[in-house]
């Protein structure tokens, strides 16, 4: 049973992530979007904790809203890999269920 | 026209896209800027992330305002504060925002930096002196 | 309502701005400005494609005093006051020479 779990709110606006990561299982998928990319970047006070779970589970970020705000790929935590919609789509259909942390 | 000026403060604490507080807020100063007032824009918390450098909606299908801010001066909205520390609570420094300018008449329309780097007790100071604070 | 160029039919909103800035094309501003019995000249023409730069740098439509100032600026001071541009474009500068730039309404004006 692999889940994709969806993060679609910025780590410092909501709790959304980390209550994201202290509930994923083993194994599990996490696509950060919308402003839940914010989460994806290198240096900020939210990601020591994304580095934590990225031993355990995977990590996407949805590449056409990272462009939107800004941030290029060369700013990511190491570990995390970047799709675009079709991806998503992919991991989506690819993941047993889909639960969205809004 | 009234005669007493007041402080107006506008404070930004969302990013921009995924809610509309941001192009609201950039709206209302725009509009708000016709009344000849003492306007300061604040970018505090989220709201940092509305300035950052090359914005690339194409692939959101959504409308990149970033390039506005760019038109502030233009609409005398000179003095535009950022907190420092909400700048490093996100990993990210001065150079990961775009250099905001105004064209001053007065000087043969010499450019000068509309952005300015406060602490936030800085930031606290300014809200205080404010009259009326704008929240977005 | 509609409004035909060449032909084709443009989208416009009930105030009469173009619908989708994108579908612009200089006979838009041709047919806009026969509706108002106004003939298109050189001058016009500065102003007009001055807006469609000024949106494209900024993607907003100025105030009628942004335009003013930024008029003055490009072009001297002789052609950014008020009593010029109000001369070229009745209506109002903003507002009119807008609508046939293709621009939505000036952000700043009611």
């Amino acid at each position: 049973m692999s889940k994709l779990h969806t993060v679609n709110k910025s780590p410092f606006e909501k709790s959304s992530l980390d209550a994201c990561l202290q509930h994923v299982l083993d194994g599990a998928s996490v696509l950060l979007l919308e402003d839940g990319v914010y989460g994806a970047l290198r240096g900020s006070a939210a990601a020591e904790s994304v580095e934590r779970a990225l031993a355990s589970v995977k990590v996407y970020v949805l590449g056409e809203d990272l462009k939107a705000r800004g941030f290029g790929e060369d700013r990511l935590i190491n570990g995390i890999s970047v799709v675009d919609y079709a991806g998503f789509v992919d991991l989506a259909a690819e993941a047993d269920a889909v639960q969205a942390w809004l | 026209m009234s005669a007493t000026i007041k402080k107006f403060l506008y404070l930004n604490r969302k990013a921009p896209y995924g809610t509309i507080y941001a192009w609201e807020s950039l709206e209302v100063v725009l509009i708000g800027a016709a009344f000849d007032q003492d306007v300061s824009l604040a970018f505090v918390d989220d709201g940092v992330y509305q300035l950052t450098k090359g914005q690339d909606t194409t692939g959101i299908g959504m409308k990149n305002f970033s390039p506005t801010y760019a038109a502030l001066g233009d609409y005398d909205v000179k003095k535009i504060f950022v907190e420092k520390e909400s700048l490093e609570e996100r990993g990210l420094t001065l150079d990961d925002l775009q250099h905001l300018t105004w064209e001053d008449e007065d000087e043969d329309y010499a450019e000068k930096d509309s952005i300015a780097l406060v602490s936030r007790a800085e930031m606290a100071a300014l809200m205080g002196e404010s009259d009326i604070v704008f929240s977005f | 309502m509609p409004i035909e160029v060449n032909g084709k039919a443009f989208e416009t909103d009930e105030e009469g701005y173009l619908a989708n800035i994108n579908d612009w094309e200089p006979g838009v501003a041709e047919v806009m400005s026969k509706e108002d019995d106004l003939e298109l000249t050189d001058e016009h023409w500065d102003i007009i494609n001055f807006l469609r730069e000024y949106y494209e740098e900024y993607q907003i439509a100025p105030a009628v005093r942004v335009l003013t100032k930024a008029v003055g600026k490009k072009m001297g001071k002789d052609k950014g006051n008020s009593k010029y541009l109000y001369g070229l474009f009745p209506y109002g500068p903003a507002k009119q020479a807008c609508r046939y730039a293709g621009l939505p309404k000036p952000t700043g004006c009611v």
